[in-house]
């Protein structure tokens, strides 16, 4: 990667952090915004610092985490198509999460690791189910499966919010739909803590991911040890994915939008490819966050509706594209 | 000895039938050893199994004196090469990265190409006479560009033995004859080599030894002088043929159409 390309993402970077502090319900001009970051007085800064800033960053590191989520497990099922959401890890995480609450776990750092247990849960029934004939895993079933298990996995955790009278379960319900309107500092350790280890392992593994693209057979005979690299990314995302749910609910379609973007302009090795993706789906969920604080002021979107519009019709586009012949 | 196969019995399904009986295969340096048969005879069974994808039931496959299982996969793949018989390219890569995982089994931990691995691709690319295609994307390749650019990332892995599986299927003439010479040339300079294929006549020509496998078991083998004659082929296919001698002195078959007479040239 050249100096003017990396110069160009750190701009873009920087452009869309400053959108995100700036926009909002109360909009403040770039000049309030550079000022309540560096002098800790008056109510623009309370906003920048307390508000605006953990929600930024949060949402470029879960929106980062995210697209580096689908770019891996698109490699590793051979498929465009795959993300977490559509592969069933997100819902299975958010039941998880769900039935932490419920069961009144309130302890902000358990819930991830209650989503990590419901997206492992989940990751292991879309495989179990996928495998056709034995052994041979067909990507097609494989999105099928996990399309069926985030339904089920769905309408448990609803049956769970109607059943449980757990204080947080109402809340539940809203988080879910995705959004970081709860955001602070503590939420943006939680995840960092969480992302930071599988997010390193991934890009450690760049080499291996390019090799299982290739698919199995070929990655094996050039001297990948094809089961533990499926195991290791498996674990990766599905923790990935844990800590995005559990600090801002299902955000869905990022992990396909931003690899598939990058990849219409790149055809980059996954040592360049992941990095990249993870900038660039950082700045995506920032933008669709601005979006959704915005589009219908003073109310605030979702932001996962604002990532399924998005993303719905690009895989429409990608669903033509690989089962045309 | 690089590849030695003895007495090999392979499984796909616990209970299931045998796909390979007992058997045997032998490839040294500097020999090229093709293995012929029809369609479900169990080549590429015989592919897995000696390059570890299988494991066996029966018999014991030794790389280089020491048993399969007992390679470390890095290892294993610096000493043998395998290219299989399909590959589709979800992500299209450049020839030139593509050929670059060949040297996988060599990087260090951050995966980052020395001047060593760069060395082994050019000379890889060289060899395989793609230099120039190196920037193409293996989206735009011809099959058999694309076939030539997989042979490359196998000799870039430095391998003393290559495993090809029908490395001329789909190809025209011109490009499985520039194939079967490429394989030549890499088995006079030291190369162990076994090549699955249909093409009975190449391997006759091309082949220092012939393995015809028959439901899963050695019909023959030896030279191809000695194991291709016309009783011993148009029995293993199941169809009758006429045989001649090629200017070489190796035996070349003709299919018979119906009705056709083998004694009358």
């Amino acid at each position: 990667m050249n100096a003017a390309r990396v110069g160009l993402l750190t701009l873009m970077v920087v452009a869309c952090i400053a959108l995100g502090l700036s926009a909002g319900s109360v909009r403040l001009p770039l000049s309030d915004v550079w000022i309540g970051l560096w002098q800790g007085k008056g109510a623009a800064a309370a906003i920048v610092r307390e508000v605006r800033a953990p929600r930024v960053v949060l949402a470029f590191l879960v929106g980062g985490s995210l697209a580096v989520c689908g770019a891996a497990l698109q490699a590793m099922i051979r498929n465009p198509l795959a993300e977490p959401y559509l592969l069933g890890l997100s819902s299975g995480a958010g039941l998880g999460a769900v039935l932490a609450i419920a069961s009144r776990a309130a302890n902000p750092w358990a819930i991830p690791l209650a989503a990590f247990i419901g997206a492992l849960a989940a990751v292991a029934l879309v495989y179990r189910l996928s495998l056709v004939s034995g052994r041979r895993l067909d990507p097609h079933v494989l999105l099928l499966s996990g399309v069926v298990v985030g339904a089920f996995a769905g309408a448990l955790m609803s049956a769970v919010m109607v059943l449980s009278d757990a204080p947080g379960v109402r809340n539940a319900f809203l988080w879910l739909l995705g959004g970081f309107g709860s955001a602070s500092w503590r939420s943006l350790a939680v995840f960092t803590a969480y992302a930071v280890l599988p997010l390193g392992i991934l890009l450690f593994h760049a080499r291996s991911l390019d090799l299982i693209a290739l698919g199995d057979e070929p990655a094996h005979h050039l001297g990948a040890e094809v089961d533990r690299i499926r195991r290791v990314v498996y674990l990766c995302t599905a923790l990935l994915t844990a800590a995005s749910v559990a600090t801002c609910g299902i955000v869905g379609f990022v992990g396909l939008v931003v690899p598939h973007a990058v990849r219409t302009r790149f055809r980059p090795l996954h040592r360049s490819l992941l990095p990249l993706v993870f900038v660039a789906g950082g700045c995506f969920l920032v933008l669709a966050d601005v979006v959704s604080r915005t589009a219908v002021r003073p109310l605030e979107l979702p932001v996962g509706v604002i990532t399924a519009l998005i993303g719905v019709p690009i895989f429409a586009l990608l669903l033509r594209r690989t089962l045309a012949p | 000895m690089i590849l030695d196969a003895r007495e090999i019995s392979v499984r796909y399904r616990p209970n299931g039938p045998l796909a390979l009986r007992g058997v045997n295969c032998q490839v040294r340096a500097s020999e090229l050893v093709a293995v012929a048969g029809p369609n479900g005879s169990g080549k590429t069974t015989l592919l897995r199994a000696l390059s570890g994808l299988l494991p066996v039931e029966g018999g014991v496959v030794l790389v280089d004196g020491r048993p399969i299982q007992q390679w470390p996969r890095r290892l294993l793949a610096q000493t043998v090469g395998v290219v299989g018989q399909q590959e589709e390219a979800v992500f299209p890569l450049t020839v030139g990265e593509t050929v670059m995982l060949g040297r996988y089994a060599y990087l260090g931990p951050l995966g980052v190409p020395g001047p060593r691995d760069r060395t082994a691709v050019q000379e890889a690319l060289e060899r395989c006479d793609i230099l120039t295609l190196a920037d193409r994307p293996i989206d735009t390749l011809s099959g058999g560009e694309w076939k030539r650019v997989r042979v490359a990332r196998a000799l870039a892995q430095e391998p003393r033995a290559l495993v090809l599986d029908e490395p001329t299927a789909s190809l025209d003439v011109r490009h499985e004859m520039e194939l079967f010479e490429l394989v030549g040339q890499l088995v006079q300079d030291g190369l162990a080599c076994l090549v699955i294929t249909h093409h009975l006549n190449l391997a006759a020509r091309f082949a220092n030894r012939i393995i015809l496998l028959e439901r899963g078991a050695v019909r023959a083998e030896g030279t191809p002088g000695a194991v291709l004659d016309r009783l011993t082929v148009s029995g293993v296919f199941e169809w009758p043929v006429a045989v001649t001698t090629w200017l070489d002195g190796s035996p070349q078959f003709i299919p018979l159409r119906a009705g056709e007479n083998p004694s009358v040239p």
